[in-house]
């Protein structure tokens, strides 16, 4: 039995540039499903924390309930985190974002922790424009339960036990671009060279940044019929870009043929750089990225990648014009100004 | 690059670092995991038939194994092989039932063996099942060659070496011992089918400086001394002990002295520290009985008073390598330095001696006098002679010697079959089988432990030093062998690739705690090398390649640093990784399949 990692790493593996190596943004081993799509997102978002060389204490983990709830185990150990209530992930994130700026709010849930008993928490938490990443590991089903359809399962999709579907989907990441969302994206947990470049960008934008990673069940949702199986993803997946984030002050080496790139400034100095495959989708116009979205589909594609960016994004804290700093570095005399202070606030009322 | 081609035996072969290193090809792992089950006599066993002297290496081995080890490329040092099969030998039961049993039916063949060293018996435990009359000729009055010579008894008791020495010889051999065979020529005049020539290296080296012949009597040749020691001709030494050399015939000069009579004894090397041929736990082991080991000091001359021996005045240099790494030793500048000695032992090395074998016989000599030979059957010039061990190509070591006899065993067969000699060689046994059990059950244990290297203990100095008979080394309790044991790396137990299941979910490579597999485009290895997750600096392991799979990616492993603990095979939702124990066995003559009949 060997539900314990060994210890030993690579000798050879490198280091990013705060010294830290990949093993180091490790969790505790998984005890999902073997090949489980959401083992793959944990993967990806180990690897973007250790290309962007994040301090693991500098980013907090929140979740619900759920498979993909369980999954902040698996990474990032040495990181703070939240296991939430059932579909409360974005409260939660907003109160802990609300009292320190500083970190890096990295939000897990499912489709169910989302889409149903989430539903009113997701909606409000993109109209405030919250600085989280909001990830949702979507397969489909209800796999802690053993398969049910979940809402976003595909109307017509055959379940393993081969009923089929009879009501229509809900498709968050059109939900979170209907909602004004700064940042939509849609990924699959089987292709990190999309994923990983996806949600660095998402931890360097200034605001709301979800995406929608379509992760196979292997055990209640990996079957023919299912539209969220390996294969079926893999046969009907469609790129809106090729993708590259650069972070900030790195050199720019992708070169992408003229009049079919663009690149997107973010607030913090880095770009995202990428190839439209599309001609007619402008990353920048909410509108175009709707039109690309639904025809794909009507032609039956499952369009990923960078959906939308507002790259002007106004995130809730300057909103709100809240302090600075984190709460907790507020001293005594800053939140206690004394009696002079006080005349002065009560003159203002009079 | 190209899939990998696993059916190709030496492929997994290559992967038991151990294994592929040993000279017999021992199949290290599986012995090591009979060992942890408390199997010692079916442990013993495994390695008897493989290197027929598991006792006596389990004391004396040059472990070429353990720097190969794969452990010693995760952690600090390499599992203590050598000393776990000592522990199988320690605390193995009743063995020889298990062996083959004499008297075999005869073949009317007789072949005749000269020397009694591991590469002679080795050609005669693998022939004697056969039917073959064999015939074994040594000088001494017992077998064991160089092993019961050269090695002192302190690093291997004589009831070790007489137990494993009779195993063979009780197999119907024929010995013709105190026979000091002086002319080949009489021998092939016998009506002997084969000869096998596994008489070893015996002529120690001499070191001409002046003074050399004036202080003959107290200057020592290495092998020689250790030889007058074993078998009782001298039984002291002088208080002041010079030995000069490097090697482990050097240490064990030294430490033979120590116990004998020599209060002040001194290893001295003309090399460098770092450049000694001797084992570093042999010089460790000699530096733990007060043993000084003194560098870059070349002797010059032997000092001699009154036709006595005084000492030896040595210069002192420097050492310096060119880019191709040879060493030139420099002198210093500084003044020479005398150092008194009652006894010089000269320990520089040993060479091949064949004053008794006749040029008009058909045998070739090539340079230095060595053999010449087949490499891979070591049959000589004159296709009934065959060679062995130091004799065949040079000075090795026992392990090597062993080996040597299987293949030329297997060659003196084939040719007494009237069959060819390579063509018809025999491949070697290989077995793969799934060790799966259920989702997180193996048939071995794959948790990999994190236990540094355990250290053998050792008798008390006062009483080893006291009496030369004395072993130092006490071997592993039970249960520290157990715990050395499950260090091991499990690395026959294979991790096997069928991209046709593969569905590309990634979940083995997020899951590899040292980062071996990678799901990437294909390309040239230099370039495949540079593209890996961790990239594949040790160019001496294989890249292990999948065909081109669904995606149209493949799936690279680096074989380097995997632990063989199984977690992609558990991770893996369809079974495309498999754990499989791979066993490698060299055939033996008399394990060799009985020709098919053409249908």
């Amino acid at each position: 039995m060997t539900y314990v990692r060994p210890t030993f790493r690579h000798p050879e593996l490198p280091k990013n540039k705060i010294g830290y190596a990949k093993a180091d943004y490790e969790g505790a081993i998984s005890t999902l499903c073997a090949g489980c799509g959401h083992d793959s997102i944990s993967g990806a978002i180990v690897q973007a924390c250790y290309e962007m060389s994040v301090e693991p204490h500098k980013l907090a983990k929140i979740s619900g309930i759920g498979c993909s709830s369980k999954t902040p185990t698996y990474f990032l150990s040495n990181s703070h985190g939240f296991n939430s209530v059932h579909g409360r992930m974005p409260s939660v994130t907003t109160g802990a974002n609300m009292a320190n700026r500083d970190l890096i709010y990295l939000g897990v849930s499912g489709d169910g922790d989302t889409a149903s008993i989430g539903m009113g928490q997701f909606v409000h938490a993109i109209r405030r424009n919250l600085n989280m990443v909001y990830i949702v590991m979507n397969n489909g089903c209800y796999g802690l339960t053993k398969g049910q359809d979940s809402a976003t399962a595909d109307f017509g999709s055959v379940s393993k036990p081969g009923s089929v579907n009879q009501f229509e989907a809900i498709d968050l990441a059109g939900m979170a671009l209907e909602l004004n969302a700064t940042f939509v994206a849609r990924s699959f947990s089987g292709d990190k060279t999309q994923l990983v470049p996806l949600i660095k960008a998402a931890m360097s934008h200034q605001g709301f940044a979800f995406i929608d990673v379509i992760s196979p069940c292997v055990t209640f949702n990996n079957n023919k019929g299912s539209t969220k199986s390996y294969d079926f993803v893999r046969d009907h997946i469609e790129m809106t870009s090729e993708f590259d984030f650069v972070p900030e002050q790195s050199q720019i080496n992708v070169e992408y043929e003229e009049g079919k790139s663009a690149s997107v400034p973010l607030h913090d100095g880095s770009v995202i750089e990428l190839r439209k495959l599309s001609p007619e989708w402008n990353p920048t116009d909410r509108f175009s990225s709707f039109t690309r979205l639904k025809k794909a589909k009507l032609k039956g594609e499952i369009l990923t990648g960078l959906l939308y960016i507002d790259p002007e994004s106004t995130e809730l804290h300057d909103l709100m014009g809240t302090t600075d700093v984190p709460l907790n570095t507020l001293t005594q005399d800053v939140l206690c100004p004394g009696n002079e202070q006080l005349q002065k606030i009560n003159a203002g009322f009079r | 690059m190209k899939p990998t081609d696993t059916s190709n035996p030496e492929y997994f072969h290559k992967v038991v670092d151990c294994q592929h290193a040993c000279p017999a090809h021992t199949p290290v792992p599986e012995y090591i995991r009979l060992i942890a089950a408390q199997k010692y006599t079916e442990a013993y066993m495994v390695n008897w038939e493989s290197n027929v002297f598991p006792g006596i290496l389990g004391r004396t081995c040059d472990r070429p194994c353990e720097p190969a080890c794969r452990r010693g490329r995760v952690d600090e040092e390499p599992v203590a092989i050598c000393r776990l099969k000592r522990v199988a030998a320690d605390h193995k039961g009743e063995v020889k039932h298990l062996m083959p049993q004499a008297p075999f039916p005869q073949n009317g063949k007789k072949i005749a063996l000269i020397g009694g060293g591991p590469a002679s018996l080795t050609v005669a435990r693998d022939l004697a099942p056969l039917g073959y009359e064999l015939h074994l000729y040594d000088e001494w009055h017992k077998g064991g060659g160089m092993m019961r010579t050269q090695i002192p008894a302190f690093r291997l008791p004589e009831e070790v070496l007489d137990e494993e020495v009779n195993y063979v010889i009780d197999m119907g051999i024929h010995t013709h011992f105190n026979t000091f065979v002086d002319s080949m020529k009489e021998i092939l005049d016998q009506d002997y089918d084969a000869v096998f020539v596994g008489t070893g290296a015996p002529r120690g080296r001499n070191l001409e400086l002046p003074g050399r012949e004036e202080a003959d009597k107290n200057i020592h040749i290495g092998i020689e001394f250790l030889a007058d020691i074993a078998f009782d001709h001298r039984s002291t030494i002088g208080k002041n002990v010079i030995i000069l050399g490097g090697g482990n015939t050097a240490m064990d000069c030294c430490r033979t002295s120590r116990r004998i009579g020599g209060d002040n004894v001194k290893v001295i090397v003309r090399s460098p520290f770092k450049d000694m041929k001797a084992s570093p736990w042999e010089i460790k082991d000699a530096q733990m009985e007060d043993i000084p080991i003194m560098n870059n000091m070349p002797p010059k001359e032997f000092v001699v008073e009154d036709g006595k021996l005084k000492g030896i005045v040595f210069g002192k240099v420097r050492a310096e390598y060119n880019e191709e790494g040879r060493r030139k030793l420099i002198p210093t500048g500084e003044p020479d330095e005398f150092i008194p000695a009652d006894d010089v032992i000269i320990a520089i090395g040993q060479d091949n001696a064949f004053p008794w074998i006749e040029r008009d016989l058909g045998i070739e000599f090539g340079k230095w006098d060595i053999p010449v030979l087949d490499k891979v059957t070591f049959q000589s010039t004159n296709p009934k002679v065959f060679f062995g061990g130091d004799a065949a190509f040079g000075p090795e070591n026992i392990i090597t010697a062993a080996a040597h006899g299987h293949q030329a065993a297997i060659s003196i067969h084939l040719f007494l079959e009237g069959k060819d000699l390579v063509s018809d060689r025999p491949p070697p046994t290989t077995n793969l089988i799934r060790q799966k059990m259920g989702i997180h059950e193996w048939m071995y244990d794959s948790p990999v432990v994190e236990d540094l290297r355990y250290a053998v203990p050792h008798e008390q100095k006062t009483l080893t030093l006291s009496n030369r008979k004395i072993e130092v080394e006490l071997g592993f309790p039970e249960i520290v062998g157990f715990k050395e044991a499950q260090r091991c790396l499990n690395c026959d137990v294979q991790t096997v690739f069928s991209e046709e299941a593969c569905i590309e979910c990634d979940a083995c490579m997020d899951v590899c705690p040292t980062s071996c597999i990678t799901f990437t485009q294909n390309g040239e290895e230099e370039d495949l090398r540079t593209r890996l997750i961790a990239p594949a600096l040790n160019l001496e392991q294989d890249l292990y390649i999948s065909d081109k799979l669904s995606t149209g990616r493949i799936m690279v492993k680096d074989e380097d640093v995997c632990l063989h603990c199984g977690l992609c095979a558990e991770r893996c939702p369809t079974a495309a990784w498999d754990m499989q124990k791979y066993l490698y066995e060299v055939t033996k003559t008399y394990s060799m399949p009985e020709p098919v009949e053409a249908i």
